[in-house]
């Protein structure tokens, strides 16, 4: 029979809880953990120890986890993830569209800021009370979903993205207005996250918790009625699922991913405007989760990867041509902006017509490639 | 049926689609217990008849009367929260989800861990999950279908979806089970399960039925009482013997009043 299980033979479940694990081989998990620890240690190591950088032979194994610009993309992925998470939620998961997730993504970022910079909240509250305002919004813009789907949908949220965006400028007292607000350092336990190293670990263990978070609630009674919905609204129905609830439900649990990573982002840059709140952005959290898997908590956060990579990598390959003699032309030195876009439009396309699982579908074949490694059987 | 052993009551029921009349002043009564049919020839409201008690239209009027209940007005899932379960004509499964969680999301409105407690999971939700997964396994081993218990339902034959679907339904816990033509295209070796299955979730689970179906056979062999609708009326109503010699169900069937009542099944559209 057709199953889905990619379980080598031999391993068998003998209790029901063994049979709902989040990783479903003691491998995967462990093999998740000890990348994770690993990933902690190595990082820690010269925050704890700084005089590592000098020392021979430890200098170049630890040079990739204080190289500034690893890192930066190493945070990029933290928060951006935690959003494309949320817009998985609500698109992988309930089938619903937004175009208006960079919106939320924003409020959550000014609203951390105001809430620290007015109230003197900490961030570490601050950030989570901008993932609350966040939903709260996401719940109001997310109402018209209890009635329109599809096409119809994608407008209002569009019509949700402008306005939002709109009123970054107008609602000075909230956000600055032009001139946008700073946002204060992460403190906590009388730690500042002022280094690079240090809030990458702080936006790493964030984003680890919400991704269990995330996938906790998929193998839950509210995660299957949202693919319940998502896979045939009106049995769903019959099955005492009420279709409003879930649906609006939906647009509130994703504004509050969006809000916690957009309140990640302000603390790391220090400052927030509303330009980084395009509906560019939107798109491409649309373009994450496509790339990255709909429907998959892991997806969410391959996709943000290839997301941050590509531009690199992109960077990188037009650096090689400039140097050769005939790509050393205005055309391909300046042109990187515009290539990055296109790359990306490029990739979007290219998934969707050859991988429309996305990375997640390619990351399951590649486990079950190894576990029964050399034995393709 | 006196009002008491009555599970449902179905009062003066019409619907009405612009200028079509679905159903005219339907009005019967099913027993506690009871496995009742409805037949009646393609586009007779037979399926219309059963959106109204499942709640997916709201009869234009008369009264749906569940458990001494009116439930007329109420929604779907508020109708399944009571204890109304029902599969469909075209299957309706969630095709990107395994069997098990398909008949999970059955449980729904059993299980009280919403999404706080579910993304927690350890602890409450996780021991409520459990509890009630050991009664879907149940449902899995009684239905016959432990080895495509992991398989994504989209990729089942058809018969083995009707099957699950029917787990679905059942894991609702409903008191009363609504089947919109269970046995369509299926071959024989497979009505004779699904007659079984039916007969045992009567029998032993204690649910009502209301079955449709169109394999007058089966309907003769396994129903206790049969109600017939044509052109969105009620014809007859009674117990099955009675409705094979009734000379006004032949004549809707067959357009004149000779000739047994012999059925072919057709698949087709309409959820
Ligand atoms: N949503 C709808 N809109 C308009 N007309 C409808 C709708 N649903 C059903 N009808 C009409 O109501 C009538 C009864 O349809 P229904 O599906 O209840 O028949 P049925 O007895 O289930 O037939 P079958 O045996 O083919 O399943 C048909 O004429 C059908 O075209
Ligand atoms: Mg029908």
């Amino acid at each position: 029979m057709a199953t889905m299980s990619l379980r080598p033979c031999g391993d068998f479940r003998t209790t029901y809880k063994q049979d709902t694990v989040i990783f479903d081989t003691r491998n995967s998990r462990w093999a998740m953990v000890l990348f994770l620890m690993a990933l902690y240690v190595m990082v820690l190591i010269p925050v704890l120890a700084p005089g590592v950088e000098e020392a021979p032979v430890l200098s170049s194994l630890f040079a990739p986890f204080y190289n500034a610009q690893y890192l930066s993309l190493a945070i990029q992925a933290c928060y951006w993830g935690i959003a494309a998470l949320g817009l998985n939620i609500l698109v992988g998961f309930t089938g619903q569209i937004s175009l208006g997730h960079a919106a939320f993504f924003g409020i959550g970022a000014f609203g951390s800021a105001y809430l620290n910079n007015t109230y003197g909240i900490p961030v570490v509250l601050s950030i989570p009370l901008a993932g609350l305002i966040a939903a709260a919004v996401g719940l109001l813009f997310g109402s018209p979903a209890a009635r329109i789907k599809g096409l119809y949908l994608a407008i209002a949220t569009l019509a949700a993205q402008f306005i939002i965006e709109d009123l970054f400028i107008r609602l000075d007292w909230f956000t600055g207005g032009s001139y946008g607000s700073l946002a204060n350092s992460i403190e906590l336990f009388g730690v500042t996250f002022d280094t690079d190293q240090k809030f990458f670990l702080f936006a790493l263990s964030l984003t680890i918790i919400l991704f269990v978070l995330a996938a906790n609630l998929m193998r839950s009674r509210d995660g299957r009625a949202f693919v319940a919905v998502r896979d045939h609204y009106l049995s769903a129905e019959v099955m005492g699922i009420n279709l409003t609830k879930y649906r609006i439900l939906s647009f509130g649990i994703s504004s509050f991913y969006a809000g916690i990573g957009g309140a990640l982002y302000g603390h790391y840059l220090g400052f927030v405007s509303a330009e980084g709140f395009t509906i560019l952005l939107s798109i491409q959290f649309l373009g994450i989760i496509i790339i990255g898997g709909l429907g998959s908590v892991m997806g969410a956060m391959l996709g943000t990867i290839f997301m941050v990579l590509l531009p690199e990598v992109m960077a990188g390959g037009v650096d090689i041509i400039a140097s050769t003699e005939w790509g050393n032309t205005p055309m391909i030195t300046n042109g990187l902006a515009y290539f990055k876009e296109m790359a990306i439009g490029a990739a979007i396309i290219l998934f969707l017509i050859f991988e429309p699982d996305g990375l997640a579908h390619r990351w399951r074949l590649i486990k079950a490639y190894w576990k029964l490694y050399p034995f393709s059987y | 049926m006196s009002e008491e052993t009555a599970i449902l009551d179905v009062q003066g029921v019409s619907l009405q689609f612009g200028g079509v009349r679905a159903l005219s002043d339907v009005t019967f009564s099913v027993a506690k217990g009871e496995l009742f049919a409805i037949i009646g020839p393609n586009g007779a409201g037979k399926t219309s008849m059963m959106n109204c008690i499942s709640g997916r239209y709201t009869p234009t009027e008369g009264r749906v009367i569940f458990k001494g209940r009116e439930v007329t007005g109420l929604k779907p899932n508020q109708r399944a929260d009571l204890g109304i379960g029902r599969t469909f004509q075209n299957l309706a499964l969630f095709g990107h989800m395994s069997v098990l969680d398909n008949i999970m999301v059955g449980r729904h409105h059993l299980l009280k861990n919403g999404f706080l407690r579910g993304a927690l999971y350890w602890g409450l939700a996780q021991r409520e999950e459990l509890a009630h997964r050991r009664d879907v396994e149940d449902i899995i081993d009684f239905l016959e279908i432990t080895h495509i218990r992991k398989a994504m339902a989209g990729t089942l034959p058809y018969g083995l979806r009707k099957r699950v679907e029917l787990a679905r339904a059942i894991a609702l816990n409903p008191d009363l089970i609504l089947l919109d033509e269970p046995m369509a295209g299926m071959n024989l070796e497979e009505k004779e399960d699904m007659a079984r299955f039916i007969i045992d979730l009567n029998e032993e689970w204690g649910i009502s039925v209301i079955m449709i179906e169109h394999d007058m056979g089966v309907v003769m062999d396994i129903s206790h009482r049969v109600a017939v609708l044509d052109f969105g009326q009620k014809i007859a109503e009674g117990l099955p013997d009675e409705i094979m010699n009734n000379p006004r169900v032949k004549t809707a069937y067959l357009g004149e009043d000779d000739g047994g009542l012999v059925f072919t099944d057709d698949d087709e559209e309409v959820a």
